[in-house]
């Protein structure tokens, strides 16, 4: 029994380290690049970028490998085999195989097959060669298929439409929420279709949903319209502005904390005040002697025409000069905040005073000199 | 890039009548329209025209006057800070501001007693807030008087910095300065010319084995004596100062002794012997001897003096108390002294000096002329008279 056990979990570590190296290594290798879009739209579609390189047969056994595993983690675990979810696997593999890479994407993965594994078209011909589709030989069967089911739709609302008017009866004009949806883009639409398409195409496609929509008896098709649209995610979460607090004098005071690079401070600014600053116990033209920081410090006062209504006390650490004056800069602006309009915030927001600058110091990497400096080239 | 709300309110306002007008935009706007009112109004405020300092009031307080140019010459000709020179180089004229640590000296100057022993005052403050310029005003006032102005410029440039150091033929292991001692004995001549013949000599002097000065000759011998040989010119210094110290408590005339960065007298120096070992300040015969006069063991006159971390050697740049800045060694021997701190500007005198910018229009950035402009430089500067002059400059 024991030994059985240790061989079943021979298999299945063996399965899951499989899958892991299969994930990094097939076509479907998908690389992210930190930029803040969201994912979907950064995706590239390799699903339908050659002819099959998985059989069906093959998908088929890895789906039951996959399930086997399952059921031997579950037990592994503990857990009951039958409930046993995706994110009851997740868990149990980052429990028994801990990886300290940075990369989510490197690290020990077990996921159904069908995620792992990009969608391939399949055959598309028979044994005589004859293709199954009628559009085959167009070379972009699922795409004019596509279009010509769309189009049929159009002309279907079309027809209702004309019924309508002859009966005289009121269109209905109900119109769909298009700010909060997007249309899907061209990379999920060639995931959809399994087949690559170009821009042009694409943007043929986009129009004719477009016309389709704008009809006044659109809500016919509402659910076939539905699969080629995507909520846009919610907008930027509101940030909570704290309200003025009141300290043993009366006096309004709020509190406010930035970064910057490798600085942190924390900022509390009273109201009443008359401009003075003091930063970790020293006035700022002691503790700031250059210029440059100075004006960083005065810009959210000035930018809000307050630079002698308040007083300031703030703490910082770490960084450098420049480093602790931009700290300070985004904890005093986020404390003003509270202060101020929502229209003001507004602005402040868009003349940059409250973003988090993220640029930090680049990593060194190895066979360079710095983050980007090469070595010397030599000729010879 | 958007530099400020009120630009952007205002361009909206423009767009959109019916939005919201906020107070700041309201302000802005018509601090615009109303700069033009007062355009001949700030000479009166921020000037004074009593330009003698002996008048000088707390109803001047904040105020500046002017010295004639000739007068900055002929009191002047070391002395005043080099920016502040520059300045009088542009404007044409030589505006200093009337403050209150200055009145009070001159307060205590006007009711001091000459037949008691010296009072000493020890003007300090943070860098750059105006104590040279306070001690210039006072050595106004007591030239204006008619007293006998001994002004050392800065007592660091003899504690660093010198070229040339001879053994001294007075005192074997006494080190003397021939460069600065020279440049200090012209300027003390173009400034005190009148003195140089009244004050007599009251001892023979030997320069070396042929020259000496007899008893009862003017000082100014003594002075081109120093001048033609600069060998000796330390030891003239020596002799000049130890003949005014001992005719001073007599009457005839007052003596102001004004050191400025009196902390070098008792510090350490820059300066090392030819074996590179280092010399103590006692070893130089000009700080030796200015130690002699800023004693108080006379009568008949004042010392004043003003602490300086600008130019001073090995104390670290947040220092600026007396204590720091002299040391135990400094502290006791000027000890008992006045103490006289020197601020940053009020409010009022930034005005006034803001405003004396503007007149001579020195501030040419247009946002300069506004209420925020005033409020940024008052907020960049720290109303720090240095940190002010370095930020007008530029604009």
């Amino acid at each position: 029994m024991g030994g059985r056990s240790a061989a079943v979990m021979a298999a299945a570590v063996g399965r899951v380290l499989r899958l892991c190296r299969r994930w990094g290594a097939g076509p479907g290798a998908q690389t992210l690049r930190l930029i803040c879009t969201t994912t979907a739209v950064q995706r590239k579609n390799a699903g339908a970028s050659g002819p099959e390189k998985y059989t069906e047969a093959f998908i088929k056994k890895q789906i039951e490998e996959f399930n086997l595993g399952k059921r031997h983690l579950a037990n592994m675990m503990g857990e009951d085999p039958e409930t046993f979810t995706q994110e009851d696997i997740d868990r149990a593999i980052a429990y028994l195989f801990p990886s300290g890479l940075f990369d989510k994407q490197a690290r020990p993965l077990m996921k159904h097959p069908t995620e792992v594994f990009p969608e391939q078209r399949k055959i598309q011909w028979g044994e005589d060669g004859r293709p199954f589709h009628f559009l085959f030989y167009t070379g972009k069967q699922s795409y004019y298929s596509l279009m010509h089911e769309t189009y049929e739709k159009l002309l279907n609302v079309q027809k209702h439409q004309d019924e309508l008017i002859a009966q005289d009866l009121p269109l209905q004009k109900e119109k769909r929420n298009l700010a909060g949806s997007r249309w899907l883009t061209k990379i999920e639409l060639e995931e959809m279709l399994v087949e690559k398409m170009s821009d042009d195409d694409y943007s043929r496609f986009i129009r004719l949903l477009e016309k389709l929509v704008a009809l006044p008896c659109a809500d016919l098709e509402e659910k076939y319209i539905q699969k080629f649209s995507k909520e846009v995610p919610a907008q930027l979460q509101k940030v909570l502005i704290e309200p003025l607090q009141y300290d043993e004098r009366g006096v309004a005071f709020s509190t406010g904390e930035g970064r910057r690079k490798t600085a942190s401070a924390t900022a509390v600014v009273y109201d009443n005040g008359t401009g003075k600053i003091t930063v970790n116990g020293i006035d700022i033209l002691h503790y700031f002697p250059v210029l440059q920081d100075r004006e960083q410090l005065l810009f959210p006062f000035q930018f809000l025409g307050r630079i002698g209504k308040h007083d300031m006390v703030c703490t910082v650490s770490g960084g450098g000069r420049s480093a602790q004056a931009g700290a300070i800069r985004l904890a005093s602006a986020k404390a003003l905040r509270s202060f101020v309009t929502e229209k003001e915030v507004e602005f402040m927001r868009q003349a940059g005073l409250l973003t988090v600058d993220p640029r930090v110091k680049e990593r060194k990497k190895p066979g360079q000199e710095g983050p980007r400096r090469k070595f010397t080239w030599k000729k010879r | 890039m958007l530099r400020s709300l009120q630009g952007l309110v205002c361009r909206s306002l423009k767009l959109d009548h019916g939005c919201v007008l906020h107070t700041a935009a309201r302000d802005g706007l018509s601090s615009v329209s109303s700069q033009d009112v007062p355009a001949e109004n700030p000479r009166a405020v921020f000037h004074t025209s009593e330009s003698d300092p002996a008048k000088h009031t707390e109803q001047h307080e904040g105020r500046l006057y002017n010295i004639p140019l000739e007068e900055v010459k002929a009191v002047f000709p070391h002395g005043l800070p080099y920016r502040f020179q520059q300045q009088i180089q542009t404007f044409n004229e030589a505006r200093v501001m009337v403050r209150k640590p200055a009145l009070e000296l001159l307060a205590y100057l006007k009711g001091s007693n000459f037949a008691h022993p010296a009072v000493r005052y020890v003007i300090y403050g943070e860098r750059g807030t105006g104590k040279t310029m306070t001690l210039c005003h006072v050595v106004h006032y007591c030239s204006r008087q008619g007293w006998l102005v001994l002004h050392i410029p800065d007592a660091h440039l003899w504690v660093k910095n010198c070229k040339e150091l001879l053994q001294s033929s007075y005192k074997k292991d006494r080190l003397d300065q021939p460069l600065q001692a020279s440049v200090w004995l012209k300027n003390f001549k173009s400034s005190n010319e009148r003195f140089l013949q009244e004050i007599k000599t009251q001892k023979k002097y030997m320069w070396g084995k042929q020259e000496s000065t007899e008893e009862g000759r003017p000082l100014g011998e003594v002075v081109e004596q120093g001048l033609a040989r600069v060998r000796s010119a330390s030891d003239a210094v020596g002799v000049v100062l130890r003949e005014i110290k001992q005719q001073s408590h007599r009457g005839s005339f007052r003596l102001l002794v004004a050191v400025d960065g009196v902390n070098a007298l008792w510090g350490r120096t820059s300066l090392r012997k030819e074996d590179k070992s280092p010399v103590s300040p006692e070893e130089l015969t000009l700080v030796h001897n200015l130690r002699k006069m800023v004693r108080n063991d006379w009568s008949g006159g004042a010392i004043v003096t003003t602490l300086s971390q600008t130019g001073s050697l090995f104390k670290p740049s947040s220092a600026y108390t007396p204590q720091e800045l002299l040391g135990k060694e400094g502290f006791d021997a000027l000890d008992p002294f006045v103490p006289i701190p020197v601020p940053n500007y009020s409010p009022r005198e930034f005005e006034s000096c803001y405003g004396y910018y503007l007149e001579r229009k020195w501030l040419q950035h247009e946002k300069a002329h506004t209420e925020d402009g005033k409020a940024e430089l008052r907020f960049l500067s720290g109303s720090n008279p240095r940190q002010l002059d370095r930020l007008a400059g530029p604009l």
